[in-house]
């Protein structure tokens, strides 16, 4: 395979004395869906963190399609291709659900705030534009019919789905997916899979999602890294992962 | 027919519409009331500065319910409008001789040199998260007004002369701008109800203009979430810098109106009461209620100054609707029955 497009490298993290997270190698390649798991507390959503420049990391170097973006800020991260959701949905609460995924779009369509006072024709055709994606994007996600009330007032699971078209939006490379499935029912979990493969194939991104729902982890996903005490315990195929005795120790204990 | 009833009452610009229809029904009636019958002094006085409040709630209301940080020094930024129209009024009286040119200079003067202040504190606040503007706004409010108090400022045929600590600047046949304490003396007054009115719908146009766009968008996503807002690109100074700037932007504007209305004016009008005042007309109406800040801005102006004639029991009275007021507008059962209410309203204009 060629140059993936995530490449973490040596990748560490110290909150104090604590190390939360040390010496983990992972790389996502084009195309692909994978899955980080591991037992609570693993480190999980602080790799996420640490992909996203939210915290900075102590060692090693995160590439994104090759280009070092470990010493970023979020906004330049986003820029540089990547999009998250998060295991706590942050939703923009007082904002439609409308507006959440054309929020999303601010950095692709640009126009002066000279444009915006004067309502130049540019920002007519930007915002055009805007809401001709954003609607596109809503009913991918079945969310189009509630595009004018409030985020906040959605039901969870709607919510989940609005943060990744969010996410989406921003038209990124990669998509880092923090706990999709969490508090949705086994029939909802079937539907997400389904948008999952569905967005990978029609937006040609590379997938990286954390998941506590092993059937979804082990159907979607075609490789998995076990994370546990911030360390890699194993990788490889959903079948590897699922005959692995280190792995079955972590979860079930001794 | 139907076109119109979808522009007036359509669902994404009802409250765009609502806003100025209101402001324009309010002028005209007044308009017409006024050269109809004859309208009490008192009346007529309040005119200018309602407007101006009006303008001031608003800018504010961009900030503390838009952009969601809180500023405690506006009446600092109306004041900075204020005097520098008077000194651009001043200073051109001779050389533009129009009084509508020369309010339409001294107002954009005015909110030009608010602007720029606005962006000089800004910049380096609105990168800490935090309550910080609050309390650089709250100096600022503080020092502008010691500031101004300080400044005696004046110009003849040499010039202008300046000095921080001599009334006398001994102007050979000249004019004093600015004399302390004593502020602005002997202005033209060039504003009237009209310029007020325009200057309404300019700052609404405005705000309406930045809030339905991206930016506007930007803006209130970094007010309700952060960390998200981050997440996907928006940078959270820059937009909130945006939103600061544009704010003292229109507060000096409505500074500079409320300048030019009187022929003479204190420092000491613009102190830390005024800040507060306006606060509680954009809390009262409503965080990001722009129409709410217009209703209320407007009552709480007008309603101690009518009440003059109570004397003592006027600021009892003022309190007692404060409370009523803000003790109906959260009660759930209220808003349901207006929702229901403007729905069955809505309901009707599609029918026909």
């Amino acid at each position: 395979m060629n140059v993936p497009v995530l490449e973490v490298k040596n990748l560490g993290i110290d909150f104090g004395g604590l190390t939360a997270v040390n010496k983990l190698n992972l790389e996502v390649y084009a195309h692909e869906i994978v899955g980080l798991i591991g037992p609570n507390g693993a480190g999980k959503t602080t790799v996420f963190n640490m992909l996203t420049r939210v915290y900075e990391q102590s060692r090693g170097t995160i590439c994104l399609n090759g280009q070092d973006i470990g010493k970023m800020n979020t906004v330049e991260v986003n820029k540089a291709g990547i999009a998250r959701t998060f295991q706590n949905i942050r939703l923009f609460g007082e904002l439609s659900v409308m507006d959440n995924v054309k929020t999303g779009m601010n950095n692709r369509f640009e126009y002066s705030i000279f444009d915006t006072i004067f309502h130049t024709p540019k920002r007519k055709k930007c915002e055009e534009e805007i809401e001709k994606k954003a609607e596109e994007l809503l009913k991918i996600f079945h969310l189009y019919d509630s595009k004018d009330i409030k985020a906040s007032s959605l039901p969870y699971g709607a919510q989940r789905r609005l943060e990744i078209a969010r996410a989406l939006a921003t038209d990124p490379k990669l998509l880092l997916l923090d706990e999709p499935a969490a508090g949705m029912n086994p029939q909802e979990t079937e539907e997400l899979m389904n948008t999952i493969r569905f967005i990978r194939d029609k937006f040609d991104i590379a997938i990286l999602l954390i998941e506590h729902d092993m059937s979804l982890v082990m159907n979607i996903c075609e490789r998995i890294y076990v994370l546990n005490y911030g360390t890699l315990l194993a990788k490889g195929s959903p079948d590897e992962i699922r005959n692995d005795e280190k792995v079955i120790k972590a979860y079930l204990g001794d | 027919m139907k076109n119109f009833m979808e522009l007036l009452f359509g669902k994404k610009n009802r409250s765009r519409t609502i806003s100025f229809l209101m402001v324009i029904v309010a002028y005209v009636v007044i308009e017409a009331l006024m050269h109809g019958i004859r309208m009490s002094r008192l009346f007529t006085s309040l005119l200018v500065p309602t407007c101006c409040y009006i303008i001031l709630g608003l800018s504010l209301n961009l900030v503390v319910g838009f952009s969601g940080e809180l500023s405690l020094g506006h009446a600092g930024f109306m004041a900075v409008g204020a005097f520098t129209a008077v000194v651009a009024s001043g200073l051109l009286s001779s050389s533009i001789s129009n009084a509508i040119l020369r309010l339409i200079v001294a107002v954009l003067c005015g909110s030009i040199v608010s602007g720029l202040f606005g962006l000089v504190i800004s910049v380096p606040v609105l990168k800490l998260s935090g309550d910080y503007l609050a309390i650089v706004t709250l100096a600022f409010g503080q020092i502008i007004k010691s500031l101004i108090t300080n400044i005696y400022l004046g110009f003849d045929s040499n010039g202008m002369h300046f000095s921080f600590v001599n009334n006398n600047l001994s102007l050979n046949n000249g004019k004093m701008l600015l004399s302390g304490p004593m502020g602005a003396t002997d202005t033209a007054k060039i504003a009237n109800f009209t310029s007020g009115f325009v200057l309404i719908l300019i700052a609404l146009f405005i705000i309406y203009s930045l809030i339905d766009s991206k930016y506007g968008r930007a803006i209130m996503s970094a007010r309700d979430n952060r960390i998200a807002a981050e997440s996907i690109g928006v940078d959270i100074s820059k937009t909130k810098t945006l939103a600061f700037v544009t704010s003292a932007i229109l507060a000096g504007a409505s500074g500079a109106l409320y300048a030019l209305n009187y022929s003479t004016l204190q420092p000491a009008k613009f102190d830390f009461n005024t800040s507060i005042l306006v606060l509680v007309y954009v809390v009262f109406g409503g965080l990001g209620n722009i129409n709410g800040t217009i209703v209320a801005t407007t009552v709480l102006y007008v309603l101690p100054e009518m009440l003059r004639s109570l004397q003592d029991y006027r600021m009892l009275i003022y309190a007692i609707v404060l409370i009523v007021v803000m003790q109906l507008t959260n009660s759930a059962k209220l808003k349901q029955y207006v929702e229901k209410l403007s729905k069955k309203l809505f309901k009707k204009g599609v029918a026909e």
